[in-house]
């Protein structure tokens, strides 16, 4: 195989299993996490997504002179928290830092972030992998810090800066509070370094949802991933030079921009290159990454202490008050879950990757049986999603529905047929189970004497397959319990149709 | 010359209180004042008075005159300093008037908010009368590094007013306006004060918010009165001081009774009270009348009751090349702000610059000599090659510095130099030697760095050219009373021996 380089078009020719023949692929993954407070970091604009552009911003978040930051004690608790479930230690006196660059997006020309003394530090996650095994990932440090504005470049070829024609800005997000989760340098996953990059940032993507500190929507940006990707030729130990992919905007990109580096490097390196260290823009629809715009000097962001905020210095009181309100690590509740539910580990990884854990949970917390709700959400109710072309989380229909449903059921208002037709009625917007039975007339008939005269008229219909009945073939009941059925356009019991039948017939 | 003009805010508030005077006709006549006075100083062809003011609002000053009158008549509780008329710094922001930081890059910029000590002013009554002029975001000592041409020393109008807030303390002395506030990073407000024969203070850093203070050096840059008088000076203190949420360097704690110990100052003598005479300060450099004026005032406070000691303060000696590295270091942040993007002055935006360009042309236009120096020496020492030796090691100066006050205060009270070296110096005469304007602020960059409270009260004058000179008290953080007192008591003693307190100034050609 030669690896042909030309300017401006780089392959990738290599795949990880060929790769990792020759080297050993270091990763170092940098995750932006921004957090769900109700304010932002440093002002007490709201911090929500997707508002007129420029509504939620003030002279704080616009950086008007002046304009001092105040501290978000909401933002240092959920950083405290984040640390805490990766296993860090929490800094006993930190502090903001000021990272100066020029950007039309920011308004300050600074960020107000944190450098040599970041919040928490030396923690790690264990992360689940496909094959059941775990991972830890060693977590270096986890920083606050404040979010830029947006930059909507428009015209020109690349949608980036240069090249535009004008510029649009909105600074609603200037002053999101975010956390930098950066892990140390991941050594030793060989083939299944991509895996274990897009392993580790699910993990940690479940681990802060269920923290409930964040959105964790890479879709929307409010978690979005660097990855830092390097080689070394087997049996050495001194890191190859880097690079740096962003835009990495799905879990399925993060193990494809992983795995494309690793091949582009070794494409590089073996055809005589050398690696420059830079960022790189990963492109979602090619899957391969491209250069970003060469940094014409080395970025000097001459950080230095923040003068206008005191240290921080949480108590260790503060601290362990968070540490004790701590949900169960998701891996835990999945361990626990597992034995409760009496699921086996393919039944537990289907619902896992359905992302139906949660809703499954919180059905039976509101009342049904494991199995039931199990079986609604990753039977029926994945076809309706699918079909409906929506992730199972986003079906109109909530755990508190679906367990009412299978309350129904179970008190035989419904049969599982009817019950199907009321989630219809729930998805479609016609209320709740209760009123979708109402509206519909769904319940199943249960008055015995009307079922009975149903019957007795179906018998008299068909004389002679009541002579057979009769006559003890009791096989030949299906037919009546059939013209029952059609007579009461399904709503009866089948079952209690069967028995009626047989009665009557006695 | 109207009376009004030549006295005390506090006299003043008596007045407005006891309704012998309106505040509609103190501000009617102090924006005479300045109309006869000012002028625009700027040397082309208008008038060149004082120059103290950038610009004044005569509508506003008038309708908040009347709006303190009508709440003087109600009868409610009215504040202290209610009606009486006061400058503004043009570094503050304020909601109806420009705010500019005498900058071209902020030319007209209206700011969307008032300054805290803003808000404050206007809360307990006290009428603004205009924005005050500058040496360009504060940096200078003389005023000349403004965009707008310099102010003058109502003393003698071919020379300084001192700076970065000459025009604050040029107005208070020219009977433009009997009171003023300044922002002191360095020295501000102090040698201002002493150049111009007024009452400077720099409050404890922390005690008065600085939201709405357009940052040059945040860590050291903090609000203070400027007065005729220490009485004045603490009355408006007490209005703007105080915890402010806004501002998480401002320090939660009661304001030091600064009123109080004016008052008391005034009255008493300074019997058991330790004042440390810094060595440091004094020899080479320092004119010989203002080494003779410095030393009769110690003397005086000596004959107060004052035990008067020498105390050595070795590291003060590090101060000056300190903060030419730590405020042009935070500078260079603060001002990476004015960039053309979202306020301000744009230049070149002709469609066929990029981004960057328009920005560093915009600042290249925009920022005079003295700050584009500034943010040069203040971004080469947080670069990364020189960040330990440079911005660390000024750090590390603060820091003995800071050990320097807290040895010093262990055995003084509070300690005194003369506020600056030299008196006023000629308009234009130290113009190409920055490092000699830099030394203007020698005695007064100690307590910036430190933190404490620092004060400037005059002194007499200088035998050599019989201009003001300044006598400094510093006293310990939190302790601003201390520094009060003992200006009080020197001020009491002193007397009006020394001359008139309002510089007879001969009304502008043109004006009414």
């Amino acid at each position: 195989m030669t690896a042909v380089s030309m300017p401006g078009v780089e392959s990738a020719p290599y795949t990880v299993e060929e790769v990792c023949e020759q080297f050993d692929p270091v990763m170092g993954l940098e995750v932006h996490v921004e957090l769900n407070t109700t304010t932002k970091m440093f002002c007490g604009c709201a911090n929500a997504f997707g508002a007129e552009p420029n509504t939620n911003v003030c002279p704080v978040c616009l950086g008007l002179p002046g304009a001092l930051p105040r501290v978000n004690g909401a933002a240092v608790a959920s950083a405290i928290t984040i640390g805490l479930a990766l296993n860090c230690q929490v800094r006993e006196r930190s502090g903001f830092a000021r990272k100066n660059y020029f950007y039309p997006d920011m308004p300050k020309n600074f960020q107000i972030s944190q450098y040599e003394d970041p919040i928490v530090f030396d923690g790690y996650l264990d992360v689940p992998l496909d094959d059941g095994t775990t991972w830890r990932v060693e977590i270096e440090r986890a920083h606050m810090e404040e979010d830029t504005g947006k930059s909507l470049h428009v015209g020109g070829a690349t949608g980036r800066i240069h090249g535009a024609d004008y510029s649009l800005l909105d600074y609603n997000r200037s002053g999101v509070p975010l956390i930098e989760i950066v892990t140390r340098p991941i050594v030793g996953a060989g083939v299944r370094a991509p895996e274990v990059a897009r392993a580790y940032v699910t993990a940690l993507r479940d681990v802060l949802r269920g923290l409930g500190v964040s959105d964790v929507r890479m879709d929307q940006g409010s978690m979005r991933c660097d990855a830092n990707v390097s080689l070394m030729p087997k049996g050495t130990s001194a890191f190859g030079t880097r690079t740096e992919t962003k835009n990495v905007n799905s879990l399925r990109s993060v193990e494809r921009a992983v795995r494309y580096e690793m091949g582009r490097h070794a494409g590089v390196l073996l055809s005589g290159g050398t690696i420059r260290q830079e960022t790189r823009h990963f492109d979602e629809q090619s899957g391969t990454t491209s250069p970003g715009r060469p940094k014409e000097t080395f970025a000097d962001y001459r950080f230095f202490p923040e003068p206008d905020l005191p240290p921080l210095e949480p108590s260790a009181d503060w601290v362990e008050t968070l540490r004790a309100r701590l949900p169960e690590r998701p891996w835990e509740r999945r361990a626990r879950i597992q034995t409760e539910w009496g699921l086996s580990d393919e039944e537990l990884r289907d619902l896992v990757n359905a992302d139906a854990l949660d809703l499954v949970a919180d059905t039976v917390d509101a009342g049904a049986p494991p199995e039931a709700a199990r079986s609604w959400w990753v039977s029926y109710l994945a076809q309706q999603a699918n079909t409906a072309g929506v992730a199972l989380p986003a079906l109109a229909i909530t755990p508190a529905q679906v367990a009412r449903v299978v309350a129904l059921v179970a008190e035989g208002t419904l049969t599982n047929k009817l019950a199907r037709q009321v989630v219809d009625g729930v998805l479609a917007g016609e209320g709740e189970p209760d009123e979708v039975v109402a509206g519909r007339g769904l319940a199943v008939v249960s008055d015995e004497s009307a079922l009975t005269a149903a019957v007795d008229e179906a018998l008299a219909a068909q004389p002679a397959v009541a002579e057979k009945i009769r006559a003890g073939k009791t096989k030949a009941a299906g037919a009546i319990v059939g013209a029952v059925m059609k007579a009461t356009r399904g709503q009866a019991d089948a079952a209690r149709v069967q028995e009626l039948v047989l009665e009557r017939c006695r | 010359m109207n009376e009004l003009l030549t006295l005390d805010a506090a006299e003043l508030a008596r007045r407005l209180h006891a309704r012998e005077v309106s505040s509609v006709e103190v501000t009617r006549a102090h924006l005479e004042r300045i109309e006869a006075v000012d002028g625009n100083g700027d040397g082309d062809g208008g008038p060149d008075g004082v120059h103290a003011f950038l610009h004044v609002d005569a509508e506003g000053a008038l309708a908040a005159a009347e709006a303190a009158d009508r709440a003087i008549a109600d009868g409610g509780p009215a504040s202290a300093l209610a009606g009486v008329p006061i400058a503004l710094k043009d570094n503050l922001t304020t909601i109806d008037m420009p705010t500019t930081c005498a900058s071209r890059i902020l030319e007209g910029w209206r700011p969307p908010y008032d300054a805290t000590v803003v808000a404050r002013l206007r809360a307990a009554g006290l009428v603004p009368l205009g924005k005050t002029n500058l040496d360009e975001f504060a940096m200078g000592s003389s005023t000349e590094n403004s965009a707008f041409g310099p102010s003058r020393n109502p003393w003698d109008l071919s020379r300084i007013p001192g700076g970065s807030g000459g025009g604050s303390s040029a107005a208070v002395a020219a009977g433009e306006a009997p009171l003023a506030l300044g922002s002191d990073t360095g020295g501000s407000i102090r040698q201002p004060g002493a150049v111009t024969g007024t009452v400077g203070v720099k409050p404890t850093y922390g005690t008065v918010s600085r939201f709405g203070l357009v940052a040059f050096s945040s860590s050291l840059d903090q609000i203070g009165p400027c007065a005729r008088s220490v009485l004045d000076a603490a009355l408006l203190h007490e209005v703007i001081g105080g915890h402010d949420p806004r501002d998480q360097t401002s320090v939660d704690a009661p304001l030091p009774p600064v009123v109080e110990a004016a008052l008391a100052g005034a009255r008493g003598d300074l019997a058991g009270v330790r004042v440390g005479v810094v060595s440091q300060f004094a020899g080479e450099g320092y004119q010989p009348g203002v080494s003779a004026a410095f030393t009769d005032a110690v003397r005086v406070l000596g004959e107060l009751g004052a035990d008067v000691v020498e105390v050595s303060c070795p590291s003060f000696s590090y101060a000056l090349p300190a903060y030419y590295l730590i405020a042009p270091s935070e500078a260079s942040s603060n001002l990476a702000r004015f960039d053309a993007m979202r306020y301000g002055l744009r230049v070149g935006d002709d469609g066929t610059r990029s981004t960057d360009d328009v920005m560093s042309l915009t600042r290249e236009v925009g920022f005079g000599a003295e700050v584009k120096r500034r943010i040069m020496i203040g971004t080469y020492a947080l670069s990364a090659g020189s960040y330990d030796a440079l911005y660390g090691k000024a750090q590390r100066a603060r820091t003995l510095i800071v050990r320097d006050f807290t040895a010093a205060f262990e055995t003084c009270d509070v300690l005194v130099s003369p506020t600056t070296p030299t008196t006023a110096f000629p308009i234009g005469e130290r113009a190409d030697d920055p490092l000699a304007i830099y030394l203007a602020d020698l005695c007064t960059i100690p307590s910036n760095l430190a933190g404490n409270a620092a004060l400037s009260v005059p002194c007499g004058t200088s035998a050599d050219d019989g201009l003001p000179v300044g006598l400094q008290v510093m006293a310990p953080a939190l302790a601003d009373d201390r520094a009060y007192r003992v200006a009080a008591a020197y001020e009491t003693a002193r007397g009006e021996s020394t001359g008139p307190r309002i510089p007879e100034l001969r009304a502008l050609e043109g004006s009414r």
